[in-house]
């Protein structure tokens, strides 16, 4: 059984792909993708999860409202949240991090980075 | 107390134990305190015979200086070995660096070809040019043209950031565009110039074997994004050659299975 369980939730399968391989050098680590908000927080609410890493521009439901859902349900609060985005102005940053996001990361994606915060939320979490 | 006998006894035991070893360790520092008490008293005999003498004492005199050089070399040799030590250490990290950038980019690359070939369907091969534009690249305002050999004009056929009517079409060698197209190479203009959006960033173009089939043109960077860096080039490199062969690839299998249709209708009419 994996020691951490990853969820990305992105509807890009290349930028999903690229961060598999990036969260793959993680020991002990089960990746679940999920393409838009409302799959992500179908398999959030159905399942445990370590850490999330969430987009912004998605469709069906986008990524601030997860984030949103997500903090406001007492058995998902304490799930780190990680947004990797294409927005890079600081209002943007501002306005996910207001809401519960832990930490806030802008494509084009450097894989080194995204893995270091990865490491170090889960690191805090544990 | 009989039920008590054995704990005392282990207990004796192991006082007996730790006061044997305080024994030892004590004969131990006896010896050594004997030996260095028969060197020192040898140092002084010789400091005696070497006072006696002044011959005696300028052999003993040059001995030490000699020893005294002799330790000054090891140690400046240790000194040098250490700064080497040091320095390939750094040399080591910075290569550690520099492999794992490295692993970054042929990731990179990987899972941009690997994409690019995952459809042979025209649209989605574009939508995976778009993304790849867009998360690897770090593309905000672009388009992808298509040639259309008949006419030598390339046509905006998708874009991100903003109307695809925005973007106009390029006449195959001519202007900027055109000719950076004909010539089947990556070209970047400079970034900052991307506040114009009229003037493209970077051009790149794609052909198959040689023959341009269509570009990506980019006329603006997300605004997180300086300037372009070496995995960008090597992925424009690798987008010219990769994307224009799964377009062309996805035209051809689409072009396969019209006909396909059309020849499998026109059998079941014949045969009805």
């Amino acid at each position: 059984m994996a020691k951490y369980r990853v969820l990305i939730v992105e509807d890009s399968p290349t930028m999903r792909q690229l961060l598999v391989f990036a969260l793959r050098r993680l020991k002990d680590v089960e990746i679940v993708e999920a393409q838009d908000g409302m799959d992500g927080l179908r398999r959030v609410s159905s399942d445990h999860f370590d850490i999330a890493l969430i987009d912004i521009n998605m469709p069906v439901m986008d990524g601030l409202k997860l984030i949103r859902l997500m903090r406001d349900e007492e058995s998902l609060r304490q799930i780190p949240i990680i947004v990797v985005t294409t927005e890079g102005a600081d209002e943007d940053r501002e306005r996910a991090l207001a809401l519960g996001a832990n930490e806030y990361l802008t494509k084009p994606i450097q894989a080194n980075r995204v893995l270091a915060v990865v490491k170090d939320l889960l690191k805090a979490n544990a | 107390m009989s039920s008590q006998d054995p704990k005392a006894s282990s207990r004796a035991e192991e006082f007996l134990s730790i006061f044997r070893k305080g024994a030892e360790f004590t004969r131990e520092l006896l010896k050594e305190k004997e030996r260095l008490r028969g060197e020192l008293a040898s140092v002084r005999d010789r400091q005696e015979v070497a006072a006696q003498s002044p011959e005696q004492w300028e052999k003993l005199r040059r001995e030490l200086l000699s020893r005294i050089h002799s330790l000054e070399q090891e140690c400046s040799s240790v000194r040098e070995r250490l700064d080497q030590v040091e320095r390939e250490n750094g040399q080591f990290a910075q290569r550690y660096v520099e492999i794992e950038e490295e692993n970054n980019n042929l990731a990179n690359l990987y899972v941009a070809s690997y994409q690019l070939h995952s459809t042979l369907d025209p649209d989605e091969v574009l939508k995976i040019i778009l993304e790849i534009a867009i998360n690897l690249i770090g593309a905000e305002v672009f388009a992808v043209y298509l040639l259309n050999e008949e006419t030598g004009e390339l046509r905006a056929v998708a874009s991100e950031g903003a109307d695809l009517a925005g973007f106009p079409r390029i006449k195959l060698g001519q202007g900027m565009l055109g000719k950076a197209v004909a010539a089947t190479e990556a070209t970047c203009w400079d970034v900052q110039a991307g506040s114009d959006p009229s003037q493209p960033v970077v051009c790149v173009p794609l052909a198959v074997q040689d023959r341009p089939v269509g570009a990506i043109v980019v006329h603006s960077l997300l605004q997180q994004k300086g300037g372009f860096t070496p995995l960008d080039h090597e992925l424009f490199n690798m987008l010219g050659r990769h994307a224009a062969t799964a377009i062309f690839a996805a035209r051809l299998y689409s072009q396969s299975a019209r006909k396909l249709n059309t020849i499998q209708g026109f059998i079941d009419l014949l045969t009805k």
